[in-house]
């Protein structure tokens, strides 16, 4: 029975599976619109942003790692010293997580009740910072500095064997916080997984503030004032962020490979690699010919997807699915909106192409590194 | 009894009035309203806050605490740093045999455990506190500048942590590390690995060669190896925390003139 449901768990563990399910039930969980909300209501999803629904989200996790513990597979990945904090850091985004909806969801129902948020409530009262706020600051201190000081005591900092530059270890992993860039290089080389896409995440992150014009929900929790800025920030932040530093640091082990939870990390596990460019696709396997020797000429198909994704999808979706979004960003801010919009979008597309037709690039021109 | 409190009272008194005392806590014990006010006003820590607060920005369930934790490992990070610094020598030889007798040899040795958990405790705070900016809608007019700067930091951060990752010199060490400067080694036109590289060169002669990249730049040497340690010793140490401190300062600065912490208007 047991070893079943480790089957199981397994088995939809693997991003292939995973992924979906979450980018799916992602909807329905932050609904971005009417249709998606209303569905949301019909099925009580909601209910997650209550206190019951807190405690059922926190003990499901709990249960989950109490289960797992008894598993030596996923003891010995979960109880790696480096890895303790980013089990600590999936319990904390999910307690966050719910305290952060909870609130707003508290807060809508109060606004839809023609009352003030809770924070405008609470602002009508002044209080001094000496004692009121410097007790609680001391108070987080002292906690922070005990969990720091019990955590060193009772784990030690992992130190390896001396550097050995002729022994590559298997995996090689980056720190932990680097393995969602990591992760990306499954799906695309390293220029764009360890230099484009850093860049265009620090550079989206710093538009934020210029793009979300907005004047709600500034000071206080809330969904319904800002449904479009937190559902994407949602997207963003836990199925791109941490479900892909969850995968890279628990599920990724010899050559890259995938591993369930329970599953032994087996040197030679061989999974089939039988990857094809978009040209080969198209030439060899649709049209049954050589490829052309002209780079360009082989390319062009390749091109032709990038130049519509980037050129006109921005155009198509501000006349039918952004249409408001369109209107309220006007033509700039939409631009590098969209811009950054497609590039986050990117990340799911190349996967989905990946695991349905087992393309391994879009544009391919290894003689000049550029591979896309 | 009552004399030895009478007693206690004297010498209390008289510490409490004497020349000394008065020049250095200018307010005295904070008991009334007034000298509530002018104990934040005159310290020049507690000058970080303003005197009042709306009650909703002192509630932990509103702010999580997190941008002071932030903060606040970053001192303990600094003071464990400079503590580790002592006994650690940045080369290939001395490296990996200075950070096991951190633990073997020093007394109390756990600096290196809190050093590093601490770099991991600070990634997760300012992850979460930025979290918590988000949700409450913080970085909206006036704030929007001072969320790029603390995406500067968070970068910062990282950087931070990451160039501490190599300085045990251990297996763990440089193959995380290999497995980064790899990505620079990639850079468009910068790397030799990267697209677009080969196409500046004049002839045969190429401009970016593995001696003259991105990834040579970053770790002083083509590989993981003496030059790279020194490099991320220097960064880890000095140069990054330099910077990030400046930033610090103007993310804290802008946090009091945009007006304190959030609040619905």
């Amino acid at each position: 029975m047991i070893e079943t449901i480790k089957e199981v768990i397994n088995k939809i563990t693997n991003p292939q599976i995973l992924f979906p399910i979450l980018a799916v039930s992602y909807l329905f969980v932050f609904p971005m619109n009417n249709f998606f909300e209303k569905i949301n209501r019909k099925l009580g999803i909601y209910k997650l942003w209550t206190r019951n629904g807190g405690i059922l989200m926190m003990s499901g996790l709990f249960a989950f790692f109490c289960f797992g513990i008894s598993d030596p597979n996923f003891r010995k990945i979960v109880s790696k010293p480096d890895n303790v904090p980013i089990v600590g850091l999936l319990f904390l985004v999910v307690f966050f997580l719910w305290l952060s909806m909870k609130q707003a969801y508290d807060n809508d129902a109060r606004i839809a009740a023609g009352k003030p948020p809770q924070e405008a409530e609470d602002a009508k009262e002044k209080i001094l910072v000496w004692p009121d706020l410097v007790y609680i600051e001391f108070i987080c201190l002292i906690l922070c500095s005990v969990l720091l000081l019990v955590w060193a005591m009772a784990l030690q900092a992992p130190i390896e064997e001396p550097a050995n530059p002729s022994v590559s270890p298997n995996p090689s992993k980056a720190p932990w916080y680097f393995l969602g860039l990591q992760e990306m290089l499954v799906y695309f080389d390293p220029w764009l997984a360890g230099v484009v896409f850093p860049t265009v995440i620090m550079i989206g992150l710093m538009a934020i503030p210029y793009i979300d014009n907005n004047k709600k929900g500034s000071g206080y929790y809330t969904f319904n004032d800002r449904r479009m800025a937190v559902s994407i920030f949602m997207f963003l932040w836990i199925v791109l962020w941490i479900f892909l530093i969850s995968v890279g640091t628990f599920l990724r082990g010899p050559n890259w490979n995938f591993f369930g939870p329970f599953e032994y990390w087996d040197l030679h596990k061989l999974e089939a690699l039988t990857n094809v460019n978009l040209s080969e696709l198209i030439y060899m396997i649709w049209m049954k010919k050589q490829l052309p020797s002209n780079i360009l000429l082989r390319e062009m198909w390749g091109f032709l997807a990038v130049f519509v994704y980037f050129g006109v999808m921005p155009l198509l979706l501000a006349k039918t699915v952004l249409k408001n979004v369109f209107k309220n960003l006007g033509p700039l801010r939409y631009s590098v909106f969209v811009i950054l919009l497609l590039f986050t979008a990117s990340l799911p597309i190349k996967m989905l192409l990946r695991w349905v037709f087992n393309i391994k690039y879009i544009i391919a021109i290894p003689e000049f590194f550029f591979n896309i | 009894m009552s004399g030895n409190n009478n007693m206690f009272k004297k010498v209390q008194d008289y510490i409490v009035n004497s020349q000394v005392w008065k020049a250095v806590f200018r307010t005295g014990i904070p008991r009334t309203r007034r000298q509530r006010m002018m104990v934040v006003l005159n310290g020049v820590f507690l000058h970080l806050h303003p005197v009042r607060l709306p009650k909703h920005a002192v509630k932990v369930k509103y702010t999580w605490c997190m941008g002071g934790l932030s903060f606040f490992v970053f001192l303990v990070l600094t003071i464990t740093g400079i503590l580790l610094m002592f006994y650690y020598r940045p080369t290939v030889e001395y490296a990996y045999g200075d950070i096991i007798d951190m633990r073997e040899q020093v007394p109390l040795g756990i600096m290196r455990e809190i050093h590093r958990w601490g770099a991991h405790l600070m990634v997760i705070t300012v992850w979460l506190h930025m979290f918590r900016v988000f949700m409450t809608g913080s970085y909206k007019p006036p704030r929007e500048f001072n969320w790029s700067i603390g995406v500067i930091l968070l970068v910062l951060t990282m950087l931070l942590s990451f160039t501490g990752y190599l300085l045990p010199w251990d297996q763990l060490a440089i193959w995380a590390i290999t497995v980064g400067s790899n990505m620079a080694g990639a850079t468009p036109f910068a790397g030799t690995g990267g697209p677009g590289a080969n196409l500046l060169a004049i002839g045969d002669v190429n401009f970016v060669t593995s001696t003259s990249d991105a990834k040579f730049a970053m770790l002083g040497g083509r590989f993981v190896g003496e030059g790279a340690l020194l490099r991320f010793y220097v960064l880890h140490c000095i140069g990054l925390p330099f910077v990030i401190m400046i930033f610090m300062i103007v993310h804290f600065w802008r946090v009091r003139k945009d007006g304190g912490i959030s609040g619905p208007t």
